[in-house]
């Protein structure tokens, strides 16, 4: 591929993976045959920076998917025509929703940008998902398959719940692997890298969402970027309690692989899953530091007066739907407040087909996909301040749009949707 | 008078050139997507310890990166925007500061034989070979 025989494009992508993989001191590369990026997609500022470099260099046409895609995603200074993807591929969260884009405040330049990068990529073989949860979306990859996976809460989700096998790459890198099927072969590709570090032993009942959530907080902020093996008291974990343990946990810290003993399949038992090793260090969480967690997350957040409330991040399953129709129970969102939830176009489809669609939409939720707040930088016009039941929306949304947030069970946030008042209290 | 001292850090290259500047350092991992501005050239989130510092034409030296898959394109981003860093020092090798390193194409070292954030403070002059793995500290006179 680096001769060219496979085309430019091809060849700037393996230039671009080489320079990586020895910035990475990795020796060599495996074959991945699942890439989940964001090809091609463009925000505004690029979308603009190269119209204006365009501009500059007198070429007539817009910032065509083929110049975003050399110069950005390929990091390639010459542009190449871009050939579709040789290997299954498929697109991440990006742009607005496809219908109620004008809900999130996008401009309709912005939209058509946004369909035509869509159009785009679907030309060039790439699957539409349009959600951070690919794998609550149709692509749930095997025990030890090899993947090339952007979306820091699907990495980790891959990793540990699923057993498959890939580091946290990046827009580059995944658009890089698109064309070529390789990916260094470096990490949580091998199996001595994926071996636990670090014990946390739980040490007060973590059952709930919210309860996971904050787990997942606390295990990222003390682990940073290490392998966290989790044991003791905690129940219920299932595909919701785990998407938000990891989302978390990949927030506070960059945790891109965890155990839970007797849960996840790389950590049958302690031994198992630290590979016959001692734990570098051991934390206990207890009620003190679960205490330290909800004030950390609710840090931001005075005035009870709630205007916003939001929900599905990582995108809401079908099961997060039925529990927010069951909780409004025909009951109307207050005028004071709105409630948005987000979830993929594939959830968003069987919601529909189960009447849950209609359920939220009369009591005056809102159902969006391919996005959320912290993404699309979107609120409801005048938002001072939210409500969330994501410990990884409130680590990001108010850094990002400097509005206070409030953290919560999913319960207490139905609850500020229908009265416009938060009134959760520490677990 | 003051005298300045220089201190030497071996490494490995991560990615090669020579730059030198000011040092900024933290002993916290850089967030990437939604903890930086890359427009402005600044650390965001909210409870960094850089809040609000721009890292714009500075070495950075830190302990790595952290958070959203998006570091690489938002570093890659300041480099379009004119506001990234001039190097890299740093600790613990992700795939997320390699790319970045690779995409915002400074000269970067790490493994050094010195842990960087022991010897280098904010302010200082530090002059990084990448295809060398050396890092010269000239101490800030204090």
């Amino acid at each position: 591929m680096l001769d060219g025989r496979k085309g430019k494009a091809t060849q700037k992508a393996m230039e671009l993976l080489v320079r990586y993989a020895e910035a990475l001191g990795a020796e060599r590369f495996v074959d991945t045959r699942n890439v989940a990026g964001v090809p091609g997609s463009a925000n505004p500022f690029l979308q603009n920076y190269y119209t204006d470099k365009n501009a500059e260099a007198h070429v007539k046409a817009g910032p065509a998917f083929d110049a975003i895609f050399s110069h950005f995603d390929l990091d390639s200074d010459e542009l190449v025509e871009v050939p579709s993807s040789s290997v299954p591929t498929y697109h991440l969260q990006g742009g607005a929703d496809p219908t109620a884009w004008q809900t999130l405040g996008v401009k309709v330049e912005v939209f058509r940008n946004y369909q035509e990068r869509e159009a785009f990529a679907a030309a060039h073989d790439v699957g539409i998902l349009k959600t951070c949860t690919p794998y609550l979306a149709g692509n749930v990859p095997s025990r030890g398959e090899h993947l090339a996976w952007m979306e820091s809460s699907a990495v980790i989700y891959a990793n540990s719940v699923l057993g498959a096998r890939t580091n946290t790459e990046g827009r580059e890198s995944t658009s890089a692997a698109m064309l070529t099927g390789k990916i260094p072969d470096w990490g949580l590709h091998q199996t001595e890298h994926r071996y636990g570090t670090h014990r946390i032993d739980v040490d007060v009942d973590v059952c709930s969402v919210m309860d996971w959530g904050m787990l997942g907080y606390y295990v990222g902020d003390m682990v940073q970027e290490r392998i966290p093996v989790v044991a003791g008291r905690y129940s219920d974990a299932e595909i919701v309690r785990l998407k938000h343990f990891g989302a978390a946990a990949s927030s506070s810290g960059g945790v891109e692989m965890y155990h839970i003993v007797g849960v996840t399949p790389e950590a049958d038992t302690l031994e198992t899953a630290f590979g016959s090793r001692m734990p570098i260090e051991t934390f206990r969480y207890g009620k003190d530091e679960r205490r330290r967690v909800y004030d950390r997350l609710n840090a931001n957040a005075s005035d009870p007066a709630v205007d916003f409330v939001m929900l599905g991040c990582p995108h809401a399953a079908i099961e997060q739907l039925r529990e927010a129709a069951r909780l409004l129970g025909g009951k109307k969102v207050s005028e004071n407040c709105a409630l948005w939830i987000f979830t993929s176009r594939a959830v968003k489809t069987q919601a529909h087909d189960e009447g849950i669609l209609e359920a939220l939409a009369n009591a005056g939720a809102v159902l969006l996909t391919d996005t959320c707040s912290a993404f699309a930088q979107a609120l409801p016009p005048g938002t001072k301040v939210a409500a969330l039941d994501s410990a990884k929306q409130v680590h990001y949304l108010p850094a990002i749009l400097g509005i206070q947030a409030w953290f919560g069970s999913t319960s207490d946030c139905i609850n500020a949707a229908l009265t416009g008042r938060w009134t959760g209290e520490h677990p | 008078m003051t005298v300045s001292t220089k201190i030497i850090l071996r490494g490995r290259r991560v990615c090669g050139g020579r730059a030198e500047g000011e040092a900024l350092v933290t002993r916290q991992t850089i967030p990437g997507w939604g903890g930086v501005d890359p427009v402005q050239g600044v650390i965001t989130e909210t409870q960094h310890e850089l809040r609000g510092v721009s890292f714009t034409d500075k070495v950075l030296v830190f302990r790595g990166a952290k958070g959203s898959s998006g570091w690489s394109a938002m570093y890659h981003t300041a480099r379009l925007a004119g506001t990234a860093p001039k190097a890299l020092v740093f600790n613990e090798m992700t795939t997320k500061v390699a790319l970045g390193a690779v995409v915002m194409r400074v000269p970067s070292i790490t493994d050094l034989d010195q842990n960087p954030l022991d010897v280098i403070e904010t302010g200082d002059w530090v002059i990084v070979d990448g295809d060398r793995g050396i890092v010269e500290v000239v101490k800030r006179a204090r």
